[in-house]
């Protein structure tokens, strides 16, 4: 187990460098990171060269990228272009989207396995049929839309919620953002858990448990559902980094202030200081989420065992 | 000879009983009556995965409705002036928001343009940037991703990590990021783009498929018979195991569609003298209290053509993946 952990943050070395300095090149080498800093106005000559020489943009990209790494391992993600520190933003961003993206991840446990289990169970009936055209209606309806629709009915017409949430919202706030933000990957989570499910219905384990006479639900949950979770669980982990950066759609309709939103204003600024930190963190946090879907087998699955 | 023929069949090949016919209606044939009566074949040859799939298809109520809508669409993003004869760019303030009225059925936008044309107008947009991307994305995937997986080795371990890179990159950040610099009007940066996140998807499934379709006996036959890398590639290999990448690229289309609305909507997909529902639904959102009408058309039209091509997807998944029902 520690030797498989040990390998797993090995392997997620070259990967985390790779992601980085992929965006890195995509913000410096395509945008003009100082076309931010003189406002709206084009900066003159001068300053632009001696702003250049102060960030260091005129050393070779390569340079930069050692630099600003060594920076970011010391705590140092550098300065927004408001003077704020991007490491002040993040601490007021993250919160926030963290706790939207529980609302989603627990939207998607929730209703998606039940929906899934339930379908699952009774393929080809009604309730299975009704309930796989509305995951695809929902799949096919892009988050945007999905997002729209509920703020203008549910804040609007129907004043249920607010169209937009506080500065800092708790989390009955973020009950709708959150559907909203999970319901995509809520209509995935339901056809693979029926998918699964239905598998592993006909398998020999599950007519063992009927036959010793277990009850329905614990052969259900004990013995069904634990075997059938595994590729869940896998799509639910490397989701957590897909709705954190996802957020930024939904961030923007209800106007919550998250990493989202922090990331809309720095690629709109120019400021790319606040993009490249943020999607450094995002991209530290989907790594540890793949870490964490892999350990996880082994508490879903005793078979697997890592040398 | 294959001579016992159904008339639909011969309806449905054209040059019936011709020579050069023959061939080609082999299939066919067998499909109808397997294991019946047959010159030229072994008796009880099964059928192949394609014309199996095919069969179930052709049975498939959401493969027939889907396509249908599919066919639509692509007619009139080839041809939209069929159905729509005003310009969708002609704008007349006058008209701002105004709802429903003769000859303008879905209303008028914020700036005064016909909210009917431009859907229709729409339409060539996001079948454009779906084919093209798509097109792209299955192509360079599945070369890069066959390749990996045919030769292994250290082509092999660098894609994989490549592929692992990019899987790191959240899709619509990517693309604010890499689209917020561009300028130009046109579908190109979006496809473009689209393509660049969007091949290691399919280059993993390649290589999985390939992987799979190597260890078959009829490719060891093959290496063992002296065949050329290419030619077990090609014969062998290719025909085996492209059924997966057809997939998960069919599903992948509506997906990409979707990701253009959305990337519109953020402000960085296409730019306004372009038609595209995202930018409408985008210039819409501002006046949902007052005009819901000017976001549920495009809106709507979005999610249909969406749905047309994830449940395309689904159906050939069903027929070409019988384990998965």
């Amino acid at each position: 187990m520690g030797r498989y952990v040990i390998r797993r943050l090995l392997q997620m070395i070259p990967v985390f460098f790779g992601t980085t300095l992929l965006i890195f090149l995509m913000v410096n080498v395509m945008g003009d990171p100082i076309a931010g800093l003189c406002g709206d106005r084009q900066c003159d000559p001068a300053t632009a060269a001696q702003l250049r020489s102060e960030f260091g943009l005129d050393k070779p990209v390569w340079q930069q990228y050692l630099t600003y790494m060594g920076n970011v391992f010391t705590g140092d993600f550098g300065t927004a272009f408001n003077g704020q520190k991007v490491t002040e933003l993040m601490g007021t961003a993250f919160p926030i989207t963290i706790r939207l993206t529980i609302v989603a991840v627990v939207f998607e446990v929730v209703i998606g396995i039940s929906l899934g289990v339930v379908t699952g169970l009774r393929r080809g009936r009604p309730v299975d049929t009704t309930v796989l055209i509305l995951t695809l209606i929902v799949i096919a309806v892009p988050t945007f839309v999905t997002g729209l629709l509920l703020q203008l009915l549910l804040g609007v017409k129907w004043g249920i919620i607010k169209p937009s949430v506080s500065a800092d919202p708790t989390f009955d706030e973020l009950l709708v953002p959150g559907l909203v933000l999970a319901s995509v990957s809520l209509a995935y989570v339901t056809r693979l858990t029926r998918t699964s499910i239905a598998e592993n219905a006909r398998a020999d384990y599950v007519r063992t448990a009927v036959a010793k006479g277990l009850p329905r639900r614990r052969v259900v949950v004990r013995h069904l559902l634990r075997n059938s979770l595994i590729p869940v669980v896998t799509f639910i982990g490397t989701d957590v980094g897909a709705l954190m950066g996802g957020a930024i759609v939904t961030e923007r309709i209800f106007n919550i202030h998250g990493v989202g939103y922090q990331l809309y204003q720095g690629i709109l600024r120019q400021n790319s200081q606040t993009v490249v930190g943020f999607v450094t963190i995002l991209v530290l946090v989907f790594l540890a989420a793949n870490l964490i879907v892999d350990l996880l087998y082994a508490v879903l699955d005793p078979r697997i065992r890592y040398a | 000879m294959p001579e016992p023929q159904t008339p639909d069949e011969a309806i449905s090949q054209g040059g019936a009983g011709a020579p050069t016919d023959l061939a080609m209606e082999e299939g066919t044939s067998l499909e109808k009556n397997p294991g019946g009566p047959d010159g030229t074949g072994p008796a009880g040859k099964p059928r192949s995965l394609w014309s199996d799939a095919w069969r179930d298809l052709r049975r498939n109520p959401v493969f027939i409705i889907s396509s249908l809508v599919i066919l639509f669409l692509v007619i009139i993003s080839i041809w939209p002036s069929l159905i729509a004869s005003g310009d969708p760019l002609q704008a007349d303030l006058a008209d701002a928001q105004k709802g429903s009225e003769p000859g303008h059925p879905f209303g008028f936008d914020p700036q005064g343009r016909d909210v009917y044309t431009r859907v229709v107008y729409g339409t060539r947009t996001s079948v454009t940037v779906g084919v093209c991307a798509t097109l792209g994305v299955a192509l360079l995937g599945s070369v890069l991703g066959g390749l990996a997986g045919f030769f292994g080795g250290w082509w092999d371990a660098i894609l994989s990590r490549l592929t692992d890179v990019f899987f790191g990159i959240p899709v619509v950040l990517g693309g604010l990021v890499f689209l917020s610099v561009v300028t130009s009007s046109t579908v190109w940066p979006v496809v473009g783009f689209i393509v660049l996140l969007g091949w290691p998807q399919i280059a993993r499934i390649a290589r999985g498929s390939v992987i799979t379709a190597k260890q078959n006996d009829y490719v060891q036959a093959a290496r063992a018979l002296g065949a050329s890398n290419s030619r077990m590639m090609l014969r062998h290999i290719t025909p085996n195991a492209i059924a997966p990448v057809i997939v998960v690229a069919t599903i992948a289309l509506g997906t990409y569609i979707s990701l253009e609305a959305t990337l519109s909507f953020l402000g960085v997909g296409l730019k306004d003298p372009a038609v595209s529902w995202g930018i409408d639904i985008s210039a819409a959102a501002n006046y949902i209290r007052n005009a819901p009408h000017m976001l549920l058309w495009p809106a709507g039209a979005l999610a249909v053509t969406v749905l047309a091509f994830i449940m395309l997807g689904d159906a050939v998944r069903d027929a070409l993946d019988p384990k998965l029902r």
